[in-house]
Order: structure tokens, then sequence, then C-alpha cells
């Protein structure tokens, strides 16, 4: 059971974001990429999910194309957070991790108990009653994670589900981003495939069973952390010299600026 | 925190309409006593004066401003919803302004007919103004519609221009109409429910009772719109589709009110945006109770237009902005005192 993308390219008004990509996201792993801004990480997740269509090569999902999957069907199996959301309407967090339950006909009493969960789940749930828009910038990704999460709270009958996130730590303080990451894991052990962008290559590092590096549209390097990140590569990708040393405890690569 | 639960808000509602409505019955330029009133809506009429201005002036026009209330109001809460722009207003898609357009082309090239008052002079301007609605309203559909689907922000630009471009003739056609045609427009343009007959009160509520039919099937739709439209897309919405129904809806039941109420502002911006203060932006509650939130404005502010200066009438649309406007900035410096 994947999320996989087979040789695909993306051109856009004369630009070519995307060449010749194949990527499998294996049910019950952790993908991480990364890569330097206008790398394409984002225009892959949006090929990944559907919201852009390929210009040439195939998405499929737990091995159907993803154009055959009825939307309805396809919410079920697969929670996608953006990078940002511009919701400006005060919805309590409540209702807005309630919107995640709207593919499933669960009922009102299990759609409560699912929501507190996933609040209580992302440190949220002092914000229950609390107003979006008055909520600060972590908070917000907070409850917006929460409303993904509540998405594929349950295992579906349909499949293996897969999440998306694209930078879900960008306005996290230390612990919150510890905490994603735990989460990610957790849902990772359940049999949920995950796939995130991040830009701290340590947290990536920490994290990922397979970590993809793109760099100008192409996928620059792809496997475990450990063979990934070499100081050549980070040179090469990011222009950056680095020293890539063994965490003590952890026995990951860390990378050192 | 939000000062009504949407129940209690509705059942609100839902009493003060009928209380509004009983009251509507009882004033105007003749002066019914409740007793009268009731006893001729149950079938024993007091006279047979108080019948005929109950049953052929009073109750029509009532039912259709609840009706015409109800559609401008949930319209608006739903184009709101769909822009997620709180400010948006069922005008935006340019129906109103093609409307005008299309009464005001009416007005002036059969101006005759409807002066004299008969029927088919007012269908004309009613024809008229719904042709001229949907027009505009689907020229800017097209506009803002590409391979991709439908630009939202786009759609909003196209209404504007929609919006100048029929101004521009409008103000057209005042220039080589006569004193009585201008007159005519610019009432047409006040909105007016006092020419209310039992046709069009059957017309306007069957689109009413069409509207609240369909609307709650696309609320949780809106709620998840409101995040944007590919965060609706992954909650499975198929966002195209809804949006056209909703912007077919819209347009279908802005056209008919305008057709037959003309321009009665206010009610399709200011109501949802009052009841989203008050209940929050769930769609499944706040559609329902704008309409009936409308419904009463509507009915109140056409009860005070026709005793504020006996024996004229005030046109309803004055009323409306008169009413609602006041409560608004008050609504809006209570906000500001909160936050």
């Amino acid at each position: 059971m994947t999320l996989s993308a087979s040789n695909i390219s993306l051109h856009l008004s004369g630009f070519d974001l995307l060449r010749n990509i194949s990527l499998e996201v294996e049910a019950g792993q952790v993908t991480a990429i990364v890569g330097p801004n206008g790398a394409g990480k984002s225009s892959l997740l949006k090929v990944l999910t559907g919201e852009m269509p390929p210009s040439q090569g195939d998405v499929s999902l737990n091995h159907r194309p993803l154009e055959q999957w009825p939307l309805l069907d396809r919410a079920q199996v697969l929670a996608v957070l953006p990078q940002h959301t511009l919701l400006n309407f005060p919805f309590t967090a409540d209702e807005v991790v309630g919107l995640g339950r709207i593919p499933h006909k669960t009922g009102l009493a299990k759609d409560s108990q699912i929501i507190a969960e996933a609040l209580e789940l992302v440190d949220a749930s002092y914000l229950q009653k609390r107003f979006y828009t008055q909520m600060s910038g972590g908070e917000k990704q907070r409850v917006q994670l929460a409303r993904v999460l509540a998405q594929i709270w349950q295992p579906s009958h349909l499949g293996r589900q897969f999440l998306v996130l694209d930078e879900p730590t960008s306005a996290f303080d230390l612990s919150h981003q510890k905490l994603t990451l735990d989460i990610v894991r957790q849902l990772a052990d359940r049999g949920v495939g995950v796939i995130m962008v991040l830009h701290d290559l340590n947290l990536a590092a920490r994290c990922a069973d397979n970590l993809v590096v793109c760099d100008g549209g192409v996928i620059a390097a792809q496997g475990n952390p450990k063979e990934v990140l070499t100081e050549q590569l980070i040179d090469k990708v990011f222009g950056v010299k680095s020293i890539i040393a063994q965490h003590p405890v952890t026995k990951r690569p860390l990378v050192i600026t | 925190m939000r000062r009504f639960s949407a129940q209690s808000l509705i059942w609100a509602l839902a009493i003060l309409l009928p209380v509004a409505v009983l009251i509507s019955l009882v004033v105007g330029t003749v002066n019914i006593s409740l007793s009268d009133a009731v006893s001729t809506l149950v079938g024993k009429a007091a006279s047979s004066q108080t019948e005929t201005i109950l049953f052929d002036i009073r109750l029509p026009r009532i039912l259709m401003a609840i009706f015409v209330g109800a559609v401008l109001a949930s319209t608006g809460a739903v184009m709101q919803g769909l822009f997620r722009n709180p400010l948006a207003d069922p005008s935006l898609i340019g129906v109103s302004s093609g409307a005008s357009v299309g009464a005001s082309l009416m007005i002036v090239t059969a101006g005759g007919f409807i002066q004299s008052g008969a029927l088919v002079g007012l269908s004309l301007l009613a024809v008229g103004a719904f042709i001229g609605g949907f027009a505009a309203t689907l020229l800017v559909y097209r506009l803002a519609t590409s391979g991709i689907g439908t630009s939202v922000t786009t759609m909003l630009l196209a209404g504007i221009a929609i919006g100048a471009l029929a101004g521009a003739l409008n103000s057209l056609l005042s220039y080589f109409s006569d004193n009585d045609m201008l007159r005519q427009i610019s009432l047409w343009q006040m909105g007016n429910l006092s020419g209310a007959s039992w046709l069009k009160v059957s017309l306007m509520g069957a689109v009413a009772l069409l509207l609240m039919l369909l609307f709650p099937r696309d609320s949780k739709a809106l709620n998840a719109l409101l995040l944007g439209e590919s965060e609706a897309r992954h909650l499975g919405i198929d966002v195209q589709r809804v949006k056209r129904r909703l912007i077919v809806l819209t347009a279908l039941g802005v056209g008919v009110s305008v057709a037959l109420a003309g321009l009665v502002g206010f009610v399709g911006l200011i109501m949802p945006h009052i009841v989203r203060l008050a209940i929050g932006p769930d769609h499944r509650w706040l559609v329902p109770a704008s309409a009936l939130a409308g419904a009463t404005l509507l009915v109140i502010a056409d009860s005070l237009a026709r005793i504020v200066v006996i024996p004229a009438e005030l046109p309803t649309g004055i009323l409306t902005a008169l009413l609602g406007a006041p409560f608004f900035v008050a609504l809006l410096l209570q906000q500001r005192k909160d936050v």
C-alpha cells in the first residue's frame, strides 16, 4: 500500500517545476522532503495530493490512479495540511477540528469525542472554545494539525491512510516541534504513511525513515538519512559547508553548520 | 465568546417573526384592531372592508416581505461563505446591477404600459429585471471560469466591472428618460413591497421554499470552503459543483426578488453579518437563522414604511437601511470594545 508517483513532471507557464520524479511513500513509514527554497517541494506535494495534475507521469494511491478515486473516498484515506490556511471566520477550535470529520458519517457523539482527543493530542485542549481568529500562529497551526489528524483518526476500510504535511512545524516552539514528531511516529506505527516537507535538516534526520532531498525540480538523493546526508550533498544542494556528526543518543546524523 | 447559542437565536426569531406579522397586519393608513384582524383571518370577517384590506393588501405584502427578506439574507450568508468574505453581498455576482439595467430598459421602452399600472406592464418590468439580473450573473460567472475552475477573486473583480458597466448603462437610460420615467426608475431602485399581489407572492414563495430546501445540503461544504478551496477538496467536497449550484440558486433567488420587489438593499449584506456575530459562522445554523432574521427585519421595516408618513408610504428599501445601519454600527462599536 503506497502513495506513489512514477516519473512525474510538472510544467507550469513555461517553467519546469518538477522533472521525472519517482517517489514511493510507504504506509507505516515517515518520509521527509527537504531542499532549498523553490526546489519543488510544495509542487511535489500538490501533485501527490491531486491538487495539480502532473504534466507527465502518474500518481497512484493504494495502487489505484489518484484521479479515479471519488473525492469522498479519497478524503477518508488522504489528509492534507497545507502550509498556510487563510481562515478568517471566527470558528472555535472545536469547530475547525470538526471540519476534519466532514468526510465521515460517525455521528455527533463519536465526532465530538474524536475532536476532543485530537485537540488533547496536539496540546490544544485549552483552545477548545477559543476563536481561531484570535489565536497565535503556533496555536492556529496546532489546531489545523488536529483537524487533519481527526480526518484520519480511525483506520479506513478503503485501505491504508496517508497524511501529507507541508512544513507542519514552521510556527512551533521546541516542545511542539518534538510533539509533532512524536505524533507522526505514532501514526506511522499505526500504519499511516506520512510525508512531510521540513526545513530543519536535523528534525528531518531524526524522524525520517526515508529522506528525500529535492533540488531544482529533481530528486537529488533519497533513502536512509544516514546514507543520504553527506557533506558533499549539503554543499551541492544548499551551498553550505557543514560537518556531519552523529547524535550521541539517537545515533542519527547531525548536521552542524 | 458568542452571545447566543444558535438554537436559542432561532427560537427567539421564530417567536419574534409571528409577532411582527401580527403587528404588521393591524398597522397602516387604516388601523384594524387585533381581534378584528384575527377573526377575519380565521374566516369570520368583521366587515368586508377589513377583509379586503387584510387579504388583498396587507397579507400578500407581509408574505412578500417574509419571502424577500428570507431569500436576500440567506443568499447573502451563502455568498459570504462562498467568497470567504464577511462583507460579500448577493449583488457582488452582478445580479442586482444587471436587474437594474433590465428594469430601467423596460421603464424607458415600455413606460406607457407600466404607468398605466396594468398587469402586462408590471410583469414586463419584472421580466426585464429578472433577465437582466440573470444575464449579468451568467456573464460574471463565465468571465471567472476557466479550464481549472471558477476563480472567486476573478469573480469579485468581474462583478465590480459588470456593476460599473451596468451603472453606466443605467445612467445613460436615465439621461434619455423623461421626468416620469426618471421617478419610476429611482423609485424602483429604492425597493418597494407595496405592489404585492397573490400571484407575485406565490412565485416568490416558491423560490424561497426551493432555496430553503436546497441550501442545507451544502452547508457543510460551505463550512469547509471557509478553510479554502483546496482544503475543501481534500475534505471530499466537489468544490466546482457546489459553487455552480450555489451561484445559480443565488442568481435565481435574488433575481426573482429584485424583479418583484426592486432593490431592497442592506438585508443581504448586513443580516448574515449580524447573525454571524451572534452565533458564529457554522452555516448549518447561519443560513436558516439569517433567513428568519432577514424576514423579520423586512416585515418590521415594511410596517414602518406604511406608518411613518401616513397617508403616504415610504419605499421599503429606505427603511431597511435606516433601521439596520445604526444597529450594525452599534454592534461594531460593541465588538471593538470586546477585543
